[in-house]
């Protein structure tokens, strides 16, 4: 029993800590051993696809044709050919440089314009200030397929469409006003003092700005980074109209180019060494910060 | 309160100081009101002006531009652009499989974010405080793992998602029919089973994986809400001989309202949308258009067949009923909130 109580707990995990241990009733077990079912059940459900994938990565096409669980027989020509076809063949390696390129550039450049904006309106406020930040949240609500068809002719007519800064622009553009949202509330947060105090101490605007109050806002600058590397990597519709040059092609095009391109003859071995190559990365990173991510999640959240 | 960075505090502010304070103290302009000296002015014009100008030229002015295309002519038959009025809107409400669309998406809003918030309810609450129910309130073994694990598809792009998904429901290679093949007495319905090719499938199919890339993530959601309720409330409600299931419902759903309205607006503008998904599912309509959505004819009748106010007019009808949608969820939750007198 004493064993039970001492596993049932780890402490990060209690919402109230300082409780004696208590004893336990049998419904307790019940509906402990009954969540313990639905999660691994759950559990199940999410892996089992993803490890399939992988499972299917070390297959041959042929293999695969087969059935879903034929087990392949030159593993290691296998995985070589699928992953160098995918890597080279379908271009997913030059895709995914693409991807760095844009997305790195573009998270940047968000992060820079929208925690600027943030910290004015939400600490110089100015005739026309509550406007600007209306119109901001406005851009949250309406969806992107409304602005998809203008959005296009425009970058049309200054020139930027199919090339790299086009897209950037659009995706800046467009994770602007979730990270504005998102930033307001910290920066709103933030003592005056301090700022007043630096200025008083000389700094300018500027210096109070970047040494002073953006440091403060750290925990909400990681969330809001985080959740825009993931929304821009995830971005899908931008790209497909914006983007229609194969050698500009970004990751998430490259992977839709397997289903697009379906009544020819698809690599099924490439594909899944694909969703390899998409997937792993990504979730190795996750892993590794996840703590440091989902304490900054729900601290985003919370705001 | 210690000051963040040094360099700021440190000695060579003191000369500039003197400067400063004549900033600070400004002159007062007519009526008392401050003037904010020329310094400032520029920062604001460079941290709100330059970024409104790439928002106001690539986001307002898009959205603007569609509404009045819509009400155009442009594309089709000819380059010209003339007003048309309501007619784009007559011609996609009566010709074509625009009305479809607009269904498909309907039920899309309606079960994906219901399905998506009480399962990764439950599920939270199975986490958080599905351990003991006497002495602390607290969570499950194991429950990072469940937590860490749920999480893996929203770091996944939703186009691979939806890759993986197409490939698990194929009929003879898919893991699905694998796995179904295999369970004794209904095994042999599954056999070579289309699920993205029969009407009565493809959509709750479609549903299906759309779930599967959300539930994790409003689970660390929920747990992180429910986390941030006071455990005197738990306490109390075990006190007055709540069990469980009423803990949950009248202790636990309560507090996270906010969270689940946040959950159901965001679940629902993904639905509304679901481009990605079906693009990589079934990138044609699915079986007799079933799973066809509005983002899907939106594309095709802006970029395959070049009728830009049509589609722009399908775009106000996407952005109209979000916008409704929106107002729904905001208004259901008052009025809750305000039977329930809070």
């Amino acid at each position: 029993m004493t064993d039970l109580t001492k596993h049932a707990a780890p402490p990060q995990q209690v919402a109230t800590i300082k409780q004696p241990p208590a004893k336990r009733s049998g419904g307790d077990r019940g509906i402990m051993i009954g969540s313990h079912i639905v999660l691994i059940f759950w559990s199940i459900i999410v892996i089992l696809p993803l490890v399939w994938s992988f499972f299917s990565a070390t297959r041959s096409t042929s293999e695969i044709f087969s059935g879903p669980w034929t087990l392949p027989h030159h593993l290691w020509h296998n995985l070589s050919a699928n992953f160098s076809s995918a890597w080279s063949d379908s271009g997913l390696g030059r895709d995914l440089l693409n991807t760095i390129i844009v997305v790195g550039v573009a998270l940047i450049l968000v992060m820079a314009l929208g925690s600027m904006c943030a910290y004015s309106l939400a600490r110089f406020p100015f005739r026309g200030s509550r406007a600007i930040y209306y119109l901001i949240l406005a851009g949250n609500t309406f969806p992107i397929f409304l602005a998809i068809v203008p959005l296009f002719f425009v970058l049309k007519h200054i020139g930027l469409l199919n090339t790299f800064p086009g897209l950037i622009l659009a995706y800046v553009a467009f994770a602007f006003p979730f990270t504005v949202f998102f930033l307001y509330p910290f920066f709103r947060a933030l003592p005056g003092e301090i700022a007043e105090a630096a200025e008083l101490d000389g700094a300018g605007d500027w210096r109070t700005f970047i040494q002073v109050m953006l440091p403060m806002a750290k925990p909400g600058i990681a969330a809001v980074a985080i959740f825009n590397f993931l929304g821009l990597w995830n971005q899908f519709l931008l790209p497909v109209a914006l983007n229609t040059n194969q050698h500009n092609y970004v990751l998430s095009q490259g992977m839709y180019n397997f289903v697009s391109s379906a009544g020819y003859e698809v690599n099924y071995g490439a594909l899944f060494a694909g969703v390899v190559i998409t997937v792993v990365p990504v979730l190795i990173a996750y892993i590794i910060f996840q703590r440091q991510l989902q304490g900054s999640l729900s601290q985003g959240t919370m705001k | 309160m210690t000051f963040p960075n040094p360099t700021v505090s440190g000695g060579a502010s003191a000369a500039a100081a003197g400067a400063v304070n004549a900033g600070v103290t400004a002159p007062r302009g007519r009526g008392g009101r401050r003037r904010t000296r020329p310094s400032r002015v520029i920062f604001l014009l460079v941290t709100v002006g330059i970024p409104m100008v790439v928002y106001l030229g690539l986001v307002i002015w898009p959205f603007l531009q569609a509404v009045y295309y819509s009400l155009t002519d442009w594309g089709g038959f000819s380059n010209t652009m003339n007003f048309v009025g309501l007619s784009n809107y007559r011609y996609i409400f009566t010709d074509g499989i625009f009305p479809l669309a607009v269904r498909n998406n309907i039920i899309l809003a309606i079960l994906v974010p219901l399905i998506t918030v009480i399962l990764s309810f439950v599920l939270a609450t199975m986490v958080t405080v599905g351990g003991s129910s006497t002495g602390a309130v607290r969570g499950l073994a194991g429950s990072s793992f469940y937590r860490i694990v749920s999480f893996f598809p929203y770091t996944i792009p939703a186009i691979v998602i939806g890759v993986i998904w197409a490939q698990i429901y194929d009929p003879s290679k898919g893991m699905l029919n694998g796995v179904l093949t295999h369970v004794p007495l209904i095994g042999k319905h599954f056999d070579s089973f289309a699920w993205l090719g029969e009407v009565k499938s493809a959509m709750p199919a479609s549903i299906f994986v759309i779930i599967w890339g959300f539930v994790g993530f409003y689970m660390v959601l929920f747990v992180a809400a429910i986390k941030g309720i006071p455990a005197e409330l738990y306490d109390a409600a075990r006190i007055d001989g709540a069990g469980r299931l009423r803990t949950m419902w009248s202790v636990t759903l309560p507090m996270v309202r906010e969270t689940v309205q946040t959950a159901y607006v965001y679940l629902g503008v993904v639905a509304l949308d679901a481009f990605v998904y079906m693009a990589a599912l079934n990138p044609t309509g699915g079986p007799n258009n079933s799973t066809l959505t509005m983002s899907q004819d939106l594309f095709k009748t802006a970029f395959a067949q070049d009728q830009f106010g049509k589609a722009c007019a399908m775009g106000v009808v996407l952005a109209v009923v979000t916008l409704v949608f929106a107002a729904l969820v905001f208004g259901v939750n008052k009025l809750i909130s305000r039977r329930e007198g809070v």
